[in-house]
């Protein structure tokens, strides 16, 4: 049997690559891809502690947040097609105006 | 067998996702992302959440990989592009290198802060393990003290995303 605390250091470690995906990276893609990363961690702690207390609400705070990744996807994706369509490049960067 | 499981699917989650981190082709990134994505899985499984597990696969892995990998298509960038000159010099490496140290310093703390605490056993009589019930978890969405206003904001939350996606998406005329 595995403790809790194993499920939350893993949670833990997880958090921690995708932060340093956000700050090492130098593509828009892959900058979102580190933020699901986050996302995921953050899951995996609502569903060990909601399993740890005998409930079921972690799991659906983990399915609120699955749904929220989906519609952050969905715009941050249609922001990075936009903004590829202007600058004809990913790197964040590039884009340090607020106008042009 | 159980601890077994457990270290197979944590060793497979972070190295996926290690290596999600340090691709350059974004396209192989997403793949390994999916394969970071099924090891969570299998945690859920292990943590008597089998219908987590597969809406984790459903929705994460199915649904919205998709929508990145027909992004990463679309622009049709394989690899990440070097930085500009003028940017180069002053990003790098000093800002790299702060940042890969707060990085290894956010995982250093979490890891030390949890080991210090006291183990947390899970509960091993069937009620508690009965929270896999799918019929559980749909009674308490939608109880009277439970998440019905949260579920239908989220409807809205879904169609301002789908509103909001094709407007920025749109070609400019």
């Amino acid at each position: 049997m595995v403790p809790l605390n194993y499920y939350l250091i893993l949670s833990g470690i997880l958090f921690a690559i995708g932060t340093s995906g956000v700050f090492l990276r130098r593509n828009l893609i892959t900058v979102m891809l580190s933020i699901e990363i986050m996302l995921n961690a953050v899951n995996l702690t609502f569903v060990a502690v909601g399993r740890y207390l005998g409930t079921v609400d972690g799991q659906i705070i983990t399915f609120f947040v699955m749904t929220v990744a989906a519609a952050e996807a969905a715009v941050g994706l249609a922001l990075v097609i936009a903004l590829f369509r202007h600058r004809e490049t990913l790197s964040p960067d590039a884009f340090t105006a607020l106008k042009w | 067998m159980e601890v077994i499981a457990f270290y197979i699917f944590a060793l497979l989650a972070i190295v996926t996702s290690l290596l999600v981190v340090g691709q350059r082709n974004p396209m192989h990134s997403v793949m390994l992302l999916i394969a970071s994505f099924g090891a969570l899985a299998g945690l859920y499984v292990l943590l008597d959440a089998p219908f987590t597990a597969v809406t984790q696969i459903i929705i994460y892995a199915g649904a919205i990989m998709v929508l990145f990998l027909f992004v990463v298509m679309l622009l049709n960038l394989p690899r990440e592009e070097p930085a500009p000159p003028a940017i180069a010099g002053r990003a790098r490496p000093a800002g790299l290198k702060i940042a890969a140290v707060l990085s290894l310093l956010l995982a250093a703390e979490l890891v030390w802060a949890l080991s210090r605490i006291g183990l947390g056993w899970f509960a091993q009589d069937p009620a508690a393990a009965s929270v896999s019930s799918v019929t559980r978890i749909g009674s308490r969405l939608f109880a009277q003290d439970g998440y019905a206003f949260a579920f239908e904001a989220t409807s809205i939350l879904i169609l301002v995303a789908m509103i909001g996606a094709v407007v920025l998406a749109r070609k400019e005329h």
